[in-house]
């Protein structure tokens, strides 16, 4: 098994921590794993994005031109990554902030309103862990409890109280991630 | 009463430091570098330091300084012999470090590192010969080179016009908290080089109390450079280096005198 | 405790900063500049001055903590500094000064994009520098270029191990991309720092710590006798051959039945070990050549492989450095092109087989290639 994801938003998103949670979980169960950021003052308020491979194999290229997976959370990621996902791959976005939807056919694409449950649920900082839910509904690649040993490695133990909140808002995005069909939408872009 | 009867060694005043090697001073007739050495050996012998003494030696005239004083010495390149004291006093902080460099040096091409170890205040002796010229390379103009002074890159003299003044970077060291000992001295005479003696002495017993910086201007000559007899040049040095770079104490213990 | 293996999820930098710590370093010093920042960060937040009493400090420039690494080495401990490119062409001076005072020292760097402030982006741009001296005078280095964050925590040992095997400076040339990415990593067990007796005993009473009990050391780069300073760089190129001999590294991947070369190192080895991948997916007989060590090179390897071979692609973030020393290596046996990407881009994998295909497999009748030029994407 090898699974090529990009993770994809806003700086302050949590994309980095969401796929080092993703990654530490692979480790939890003897996967390799890379983790590619993209750094630099880009991050700061720009756009980040960070490449995470999991696999049972050595991993070769940590830096991909197509992957498997794509989570995007924000429009300049959709128009930069749509393209990247391979034929029959997936595409997770949250719509909040999105003007041009994704329009290929030839993936699967889902939706998580990321920001609106995270604003719900009263907390801004546990949007990622919402997304990374939904991720995990539809591949699930690691286990639920090696994702809490995922982010007891990868939080400070001084936050280690949040982790409940954390698998509440895991659940919260296995809950809600719902298929998006481009033909529905085909005339109203 | 016969030569024979002078020459005892109860009468001896002026010796060669046992610290000094038999190799000839690479230095000219008549320059103050020789005496600035002997009196750095007298100490560090004296003081009973010789093999816990680590000697840093920069670029220019004194490069050669490991060939004359019988210490474990490393050579720095042009300008970082403070950062070099810096790293062996941090890794050796039992060890006595100490950097012997000229004006160019110091206060020219290692500006950076001299502030930056004062202002640390590295627990280190800093000896620093202000000559007012690069003497190594042939007498060209030194950041310390007096305003109308020539050299052969000033050689209608310094224009403070369109060469700046002479730096004062001893009084400049002195301004920084992490500095423990600033004193200016010659050795061009008995008398002087008795008082910079006290001075070099009085740095070593503050690294041994862990003090910090004890820096140590000894203003001196370059009769090549100047063009000058080794008297004449010491003359010239009594009536115009020393009005702008006055001798004395300017920091001790810590508090800057006025 | 930290004195069994351990098993983490580092960034290269990060991995590289702690297996300095435990590897029983004594001194390093350093400088901010991206992409190297975390190594510095890293040990101050370790506080290994704690940990075996290693001291880290932060300079006032990277020419100061070049100089500082040269103090420390010059004590006969085991110093370090680490930067990025443009913080590498400050220190060159004072590499000079370690080579030919004959200081064993490790210097890293995390390389960007040039020339200039140029980019904070991954780049393989100071080949070059690194592999045909960079500062001033008959000097080289040797070349430890990790390809992965478990190297980035390997190569700390090793580099110090050759520094004072030859007494002789040791870069590892890394790039933003080994060091910026998280792998994971199996961190040796804690040394303890070796006293001066140990240092000594195992590697000469040659530094200078205190005359005590012996004549003085001496440590300098200058003889103003030529003889005496030609017999120096008698001496370090001597040392430079044994290296050859002794130490050269590198790697073999799928070259057994490869009708195509590809030869890549640090994160363009890893790129282009995908590209070998997708090639072999599609029917293409390619292998990689992977340098691990850039000096010493593996010229034999490589002109062997020239026998074999139809054609070999030389892979490097830069605009063509390493392609020289592929062509020198194979004394024109076969066309030897270049691919590489600048500016901080990376090549993906895709890019790479296309280029293999493009100037390499359909040119791969032509015995004497014309075109000597390395196109850039």
């Amino acid at each position: 098994m090898t699974e090529e994801i990009i993770i994809a938003g806003f700086g302050g998103q949590g994309v980095l921590s969401m796929g080092k949670i993703l990654a530490y979980s692979g480790i939890m169960q003897d996967q390799e794993v890379s983790w590619m950021p993209s750094y630099g003052p880009e991050m700061r308020g720009g756009t980040a994005n960070v490449t995470v491979i999991l696999s049972d194999e050595k991993i070769s290229s940590p830096y991909l031109k197509i992957v498997d997976t794509a989570i995007i959370l924000n429009q300049q990621s959709m128009d930069k990554f749509e393209e990247s996902i391979k034929p029959g791959g997936i595409l997770i976005y949250d719509p909040n902030g999105i003007t041009a939807h994704p329009t290929r056919t030839d993936i699967k694409i889902f939706q998580i309103e990321g920001t609106k449950l995270a604003s719900d649920m009263g907390n801004k900082k546990i949007f990622n862990m919402i997304i990374l839910g939904g991720y995990l509904k539809l591949k699930p690649i690691v286990k639920l409890e090696n994702v809490i040993e995922g982010l007891k490695k990868s939080i400070s133990e001084r936050y280690h109280d949040l982790i409940p909140l954390n698998v509440e808002a895991i659940t919260m995005g296995i809950n809600n991630i719902v298929p998006y069909k481009v033909e529905d939408h085909m005339f109203q872009n | 009463m016969e030569v024979s009867n002078i020459i005892k060694a109860e009468n001896q005043v002026f010796c060669k430091s046992k610290l000094m090697t038999d190799t000839a001073l690479s230095y000219c007739p008549g320059c103050g570098h020789g005496t600035a050495h002997n009196l750095t050996m007298e100490v560090i012998d004296e003081m009973g330091i010789s093999e816990e003494t680590i000697g840093v030696a920069p670029v220019g005239c004194s490069v050669l300084a490991y060939d004359f004083m019988n210490i474990d010495m490393t050579q720095a390149a042009h300008g970082r012999a403070p950062a070099v004291a810096t790293a062996i006093s941090r890794l050796w902080p039992e060890k006595y470090v100490f950097t012997y460099q000229g004006d160019g040096d110091l206060a020219a091409i290692g500006t950076a590192e001299t502030i930056h170890a004062c202002n640390r205040g590295e627990n280190i002796v800093i000896i620093f010969v202000n000559n007012g010229i690069y003497g190594m390379t042939g007498g060209q103009m030194a950041p310390t080179t007096l305003e109308g002074m020539k050299s052969s890159t000033s050689p209608y003299g310094r224009d403070i016009e369109t060469m700046g003044s002479p730096l004062k970077i001893t009084e400049l060291i002195a301004n920084l908290p992490g500095v423990y000992y600033v004193t200016r001295h010659a050795v061009h005479t008995h008398k002087h080089a008795r008082k910079a003696k006290k001075a070099i002495q009085k740095a070593f017993e503050n690294t041994r109390l862990k003090k910090g910086i004890s820096f140590i201007e000894i203003v001196s000559n370059c009769n090549s450079g100047w063009k000058m007899t080794p008297l004449e040049s010491n003359i010239w040095m009594e009536e115009n280096m020393f009005p702008y770079f006055p001798l004395g104490d300017i920091k001790v213990g810590g508090i800057l005198k006025k | 405790m930290r004195s069994m293996t351990e098993l983490k999820l580092m960034k290269g930098n990060e991995a590289l900063a702690e297996a300095a710590i435990r590897a029983g370093v004594d001194g390093y010093f350093g400088y901010p500049i991206t992409p190297q920042t975390e190594i510095i960060e890293y040990l101050m937040t370790e506080r290994p001055e704690k940990r075996t009493g290693m001291v880290v400090l932060q300079a006032e420039s990277e020419i100061a903590a070049i100089n500082m690494v040269y103090g420390a080495a010059s004590t006969g401990k085991k110093a370090m500094t680490s930067s990025s490119s443009p913080g590498i062409s400050l220190k060159l001076e004072g590499i000079s000064y370690l080579a030919g005072a004959e200081l064993p020292a490790v210097i890293v760097n995390v390389v960007r994009g040039g020339p200039g402030l140029g980019t904070i982006q991954p780049s393989q741009a100071d080949y070059f520098q690194s592999v045909k001296g960079g500062g001033h005078g008959d000097y080289k280095l040797y070349v430890l270029a990790p390809a992965s964050v478990q190297e980035m925590s390997d190569f700390v040992e090793d580099a110090f191990d050759i520094a004072f095997k030859y007494r002789a400076p040791v870069l590892i040339l890394s790039d933003g991309l080994i060091g910026q990415m998280m792998e994971k990593v199996i961190l040796k067990p804690q040394k303890q720092r070796m006293t001066n007796e140990e240092l000594i005993e195992k590697y000469g009473d040659w530094a200078v710590t205190g005359r005590k009990g012996r004549e003085r050391n001496i440590i300098t780069s200058l003889d103003l006798k030529s003889e005496k300073m030609e017999a120096r760089v008698h001496r370090l190129m001597k040392k430079y051959e044994q290296m050859e001999k002794e130490d050269l590294r590198f790697e073999k991947i799928n070259c057994d039945d490869a009708e195509y070369l590809i030869v890549a190192y640090g994160s363009s080895a890893r790129i282009s070990q995908k590209a070998v991948q997708l090639g072999r997916a599609k029917g293409i007989k390619v292998g990689l050549l992977r340098p691990i060590t850039l000096f010493p090179y593996p010229k034999q390897a490589l002109f062997e492989l020239a026998d074999q071979v139809k054609g070999i692609l030389s892979v490097e973030l830069n605009a063509g450095q390493m392609v020289e020393d592929v062509r020198l290596s194979v004394e024109h046996k076969v066309p030897v092109e270049h691919f590489g990407r600048t500016g901080g881009i990376i090549h993906t994998p895709e890019e790479i087989l296309e280029a293999l295909e493009q100037k390499i497999i359909k040119n791969g009748s032509i015995k004497h290639h014309k075109s000597r030029e390395s196109s850039i994407l």
